[in-house]
């Protein structure tokens, strides 16, 4: 049995059945690639496997540490071992970056106010995230900064690479991390990733584009169409998407394109 | 006598921090009710001055002609009748610690007013009851002139200063309320800061309520002399008892020339309290002033505390939080009165409505013909926790000056699902998130408060959180 197992998932959006049926191994030490076009499922699937509100599970189960994860509120996943890079990552205004890293920290820790000794030392919170700025080659001016507001989109990506390097996934969901990036953000993301990769973290990269493949070399890549998976396999798969997008799938409407 | 506290739920830490009582021991006990013979009973009490008296019989006769406010929130229910209008806690004025009556110190002891001292107090004037029973001033601030006295110690030693300026900024006949408090006024701050002196370090007060029907009436005046500086904090926390009780305060300040004054509220009666006030501030020429007014506690608060600038370059600001639980009705605002040319105003209301809690901002921006190049901003946020809750917004604008600037954007928003998914999907608890996120909505009225007055601020809210989120 795999670590994390995705089993004949189906789940619906206000009614309108999404995933029809997914089904998807990963061990910690590989990296999946997740493809699919406009409309396929693939922010149903990583809104789904980390408990957005707006998502209706209607079957299946995903299989986390011997846990039904789909059971667990949105903490409890996370503070399993499961973390999502968003898509669009949500500004909260009046809370610095800090203190939020501090405050997921502690939760992480099953600090809940109370039990002062699982509260992470200010000493060892400051060295902690000096160390991972330097690994990640950040500069910390944002960290005084509200949680995303006002940041830029590279920025946006970058604190999200932190946050999960700081709170050290065992399975880490990348949604379209990759989307409105330029290209140096993108070296920088997959870098960062890239330093993460070993044999406590999977990976589940969801992505549009081929693009992001270039860096982040995935072990297993997998092709969603209308909510299903139709092809499955190793990176040679994104090199065919590349050549011939998804049209193969029948009427999608767009194909695998550079990034702007 | 003796009172039996009934619990009231708002969890357990408030009521270990905030709820415990102590049982009474009083020297004196008026009568319950309100009528000329216990006011003369009161100022013979004080061994006041016969003026004084006379203001305060006046003062209940505008009280008995006034009809109860209508335009606000429900005060019916407000029985004048069931009220002690003056109660004195201990003989005599300390001025150590140690000196104190026991049963006082422990209510202070729990919350914690030496420590605070000892950390950066210049003065302390903790008001017990209806009168203030400890107090210490800093002896740096003594010798630049500064007055930090009890308002009934003042009108004692410096009866000149006092019959100058008290009643000139809220007349007894402003308000029903005005006049109660002006009737039988009993305790509150005086301040006198001299020409040019800084004080640098606040000056505290703490205020609380703790005997059964118990009005609170305290009467405070801010005199800041040319060029002057003083930052005076009042925070305010109370026992829970089962009978409705009356805290209807009246706060005078005067800003002279080129002075700032700002003054910080902590309010955080238990949820029995009427908290019924009158804030009011003359600025002069290039002077400041400043509220920063958080209400938390009470039932109904009804609280607007204003600005008349009277001279060019006067400016005023209110930055006000309220956060309205179950059953709570908090009704608050600012008023702005421009008298004057090149005077500006900003009022910047953020309120919070919870489990069914009701907010209201209430303003008023009034330019007079002479106020000539005058700006106002109003800005009003609000933030529902749940659909049960409520919040209005009602700004009243009367403007008779040309080429004046007047801006208001008000807006209503709920905890997002969004919001609260980010931060959970971080392993953060969804009451730890919404905590979060409404510390985050009040972060500007925070980040204006001593270091210990944001912390117990969040702390509180925190509290507030705890209370019934499912």
């Amino acid at each position: 049995m795999a670590d994390f197992e995705i089993r004949d998932l189906r789940a619906s959006v206000e009614g309108k059945e999404i995933l029809k049926g997914v089904t998807l191994a990963i061990n910690k030490g590989e990296v999946h690639a997740v493809m699919g076009p406009n409309g396929s499922g693939k922010s149903t699937l990583s809104h789904t496997l980390m408990g957005h509100p707006g998502y209706t599970v209607d079957g299946g189960e995903v299989v986390f540490k011997g846990k039904n994860v789909l059971a667990l509120q949105p903490d409890e996943r996370a503070r399993l071992g499961m973390f999502l890079a968003f898509q669009y990552p949500v500004v909260v205004p009046g809370i610095s970056m800090t203190n939020f890293l501090r405050t997921a920290l502690n939760a992480k820790r099953g600090y809940d106010g109370k039990d002062k000794s699982k509260q992470i030392s200010p000493k060892e919170f400051r060295s902690m995230l000096k160390g991972e700025l330097e690994v990640l080659h950040m500069d910390d001016s944002f960290l005084p900064r509200y949680i995303n507001d006002g940041f830029s989109g590279g920025e946006k990506k970058r604190a999200e690479i932190l946050q999960m390097a700081m709170l050290k996934p065992e399975i880490a969901i990348l949604d379209e991390t990759d989307s409105g990036l330029d290209i140096d953000s993108i070296k920088f993301v997959a870098e960062a990733v890239n330093r993460m990769r070993g044999p406590e973290l999977g990976v589940l990269i969801i992505t549009h584009y081929t693009r992001i493949l270039e860096f982040i070399k995935p072990d297993y890549v997998h092709v969603l169409v209308d909510g299903r998976f139709v092809l499955s396999g190793g990176p040679e798969v994104a090199d065919r998407l590349e050549k011939t997008g998804y049209s193969e799938w029948g009427d999608v409407e767009d194909k695998p394109e550079e990034v702007a | 006598m003796a009172t039996v506290p009934k619990q009231v739920d708002v969890g357990t830490d408030y009521k270990e921090k905030y709820g415990f009582f102590v049982p009474e021991e009083y020297v004196f006990k008026a009568k319950r009710g309100l009528n000329p013979e216990i006011v003369k009973e009161i100022s013979w009490m004080k061994k006041e001055p016969e003026w004084m008296t006379k203001m305060r019989l006046r003062s209940l006769e505008i009280f008995r002609k006034k009809p109860m406010p209508t335009w606000g929130a429900d005060l019916s229910v407000i029985d004048f009748e069931n009220i002690f209008y003056y109660l004195k806690a201990s003989d005599k004025q300390s001025k150590t610690w140690e000196e104190l009556p026991p049963d006082i110190k422990k209510t202070y002891d729990r919350l914690g007013v030496p420590e605070a001292e000892r950390k950066f107090l210049a003065g302390v004037s903790a008001q017990y009851e209806s009168e203030v029973v400890y107090h210490s001033l800093h002896e740096e601030l003594s010798k630049k002139g500064v007055i930090f006295t009890d308002t009934d110690s003042a009108l004692r030693d410096h009866p000149e200063l006092f019959k100058e300026y008290f009643g000139t900024v809220i007349p007894p006949a402003d308000n029903k309320f005005a006049a109660l408090n002006t009737a039988v006024w009993s305790g509150g701050s005086f301040i006198y800061v001299p020409k040019g002196v800084h004080v640098e370090i606040p000056l505290q007060a703490y205020f609380r309520i703790n005997a059964e029907n118990m009005g609170q009436f305290e009467r405070t005046l801010i005199i800041c002399d040319e060029g002057s500086f003083v930052h005076y904090i009042e925070g305010c926390t109370a026992p829970i008892y089962t009978t409705d009780s009356l805290h209807s305060a009246v706060v005078e300040i005067i800003v002279k020339k080129d002075a700032r004054c700002r003054y910080t509220t902590i309010q955080n009666w238990s949820t029995n309290v009427f908290n019924l006030v009158t804030k009011r501030a003359l600025a002069y020429a290039d002077a400041t002033m400043e509220w920063v007014d958080g209400n938390l506690g009470s039932q109904i608060t009804m609280k607007y505390p204003s600005v008349y600038l009277m001279e060019p370059g006067a400016k005023g600001d209110v930055l006000s939080v309220a956060f309205a639980g179950k059953g709570q009705h908090q009704d608050a605002g600012g008023k702005m009165i421009h008298v004057a040319p090149n005077t500006t105003s900003t009022i910047t209301s953020k309120s919070i409505s919870k489990g069914g809690g009701r907010t209201s901002y209430r303003g008023h921006i009034k330019m007079y013909p002479d106020a000539k190049n005058s700006k106002s901003f109003v800005k009003c946020d609000a933030l529902l926790l749940d659909d049960e809750s409520r919040s209005d917004t009602y700004p009243y604008n009367d403007v008779d000056a040309e080429n004046v600037t007047l801006g208001h954007e008000a807006t209503v928003s709920k905890v997002s699902d969004e919001q609260l998914f980010y931060l959970m999907s971080r392993g953060i608890t969804r009451n730890e998130a919404e905590t979060m996120i409404v510390n985050g909505f009040i972060e500007p009225f925070t980040k204006e408060l001593p270091l210990e007055y944001a912390v117990e601020l969040n702390r509180l809210i925190q509290l507030e959180m705890e209370g019934s989120v499912g």
